[in-house]
């Protein structure tokens, strides 16, 4: 099931400004509420995102229950050369989730 | 999203509903009415950046949703082992324009059934498998998926002789007080569609976008949702999911706003 979207342009031009937008659908519980009987229910939130362009890590972001359930970020980066962008968030509980996208710089 | 906000609110809503309901008797705003070049979706009482989310696909949260309804769309289910694909083929060409009829009437039922029925419908009875829970996330995804397939396309709720009593018992309803509260649906959104409860615009109730990605949600929800909000905010017991009752209000809501665009899968505040 797709629970990530990552999009930036496909192609762009060496030196272009491009800007990736990031959002990803998370059972979000902010550590704040508590059950009928009283008892607290465990936080269960996205903790940080890592945006990587070829091994490089050109964005990283931390998340607090603050935050939106699904969290949309968009920022913009400078196209160097042609190839992956992975997005990460990594969360409570062990979660996970990696998203790529690939573009052709020419 | 959070069970202290909730009650909050509806304690707000409570005094504030009384309020504005004198204050709109006492300026005699005419009723919504037939004239249809007044209506408006929720879309344009929204703020810029609440619209900006609805537009663009990529910020629109409403859209997991969709690529999950995708996905479900042509996964295998139930005993007969097989998929909404394997009998509609593509739902691209198949569903356009579907979600703009429903609710729709159904023979077997002799009432109209709405797009989460019509969706278990077929899962029992051709895919053999158990029935999705209302609000569950597989069947909001297909609902919001097959919704997709009529973005941008008029309601067109056709009426005739089997679905006419349906209508007039679902405009009855959105015309009867009820609850603690004593206020009709009408009372808010025909009458005072232009003015604020606590905060918020009161809008015309026009469901042009369900199922719907609500930022106060945290999550896209149907209709029934919805209406159960409204109903629990003017402190009536709220009908259960799939109720007779809800979807004859169903009706008459998709048959009000007849002719206005689907949006599906919309943002709200």
């Amino acid at each position: 099931m797709a629970r990530a979207m990552v999009n930036l342009p496909a192609s762009a031009r060496r030196g272009e400004i491009i800007e990736i937008k990031a959002l990803v659908a998370h059972d979000m519980e902010t550590g704040f509420r508590r059950t009928q009987t009283g008892a607290l229910i465990p936080r269960n939130i996205i903790t940080d995102f890592t945006c990587i362009y070829n091994g490089a890590e050109i964005f990283r972001a931390e998340f607090y229950p603050a935050i939106a359930a699904n969290p949309y970020l968009a920022f913009a980066t400078r196209a160097t050369e042609s190839g992956t962008i992975v997005c990460k968030w990594t969360g409570d509980n062990g979660y996970s989730l990696t998203e790529s996208a690939a573009i052709t710089v020419a | 999203m959070n069970c202290g906000f909730t009650v909050l609110r509806s304690s707000c809503i409570a005094s504030l509903l009384a309020t504005v309901a004198i204050s709109a008797f006492a300026a005699g705003i005419a009723p919504l009415g037939p004239d249809t070049s007044l209506r408006r979706s929720g879309y344009d009482f929204m703020g810029r950046e609440t619209r900006a989310m609805q537009d663009d696909d990529a910020a629109n949260p409403g859209m997991l949703w969709v690529l999950d309804g995708e996905a479900l769309w042509s996964r295998k289910a139930g005993a007969a082992a097989r998929s909404c694909f394997d009998c509609h083929g593509d739902a691209r060409s198949s569903m356009k324009g579907v979600a703009a009829r429903y609710p729709a009437f159904d023979a077997a039922r002799a009432r109209p059934v709405n797009l989460e029925q019509r969706i278990n419908i077929c899962r029992t009875g051709q895919q053999k498998a158990p029935p999705l829970a209302y609000e569950t996330k597989d069947l909001l995804a297909l609902t919001a998926y097959i919704g997709r397939q009529s973005r941008g396309l008029p309601i067109g709720i056709a009426i005739d002789e089997r679905t006419r009593p349906f209508l007039e018992a679902g405009r009855e309803e959105f015309n009867r007080r009820q609850g603690q509260l004593n206020l009709s649906c009408a009372q808010c959104h025909d009458d005072n569609w232009d003015k604020r409860l606590a905060g918020n615009a009161i809008t015309q109730a026009h469901p042009t976008g369900y199922p719907l990605y609500r930022i106060e949600w945290q999550g896209v929800g149907s209709l029934e949702r919805r209406l159960r909000n409204c109903l629990v905010g003017t402190r009536t017991q709220a009908y259960d999911f799939g109720a007779p009752e809800l979807v004859d209000l169903e009706l008459f809501l998709m048959w009000r706003a007849r002719g206005m665009k689907i949006e599906t899968p919309a943002v709200r505040p």
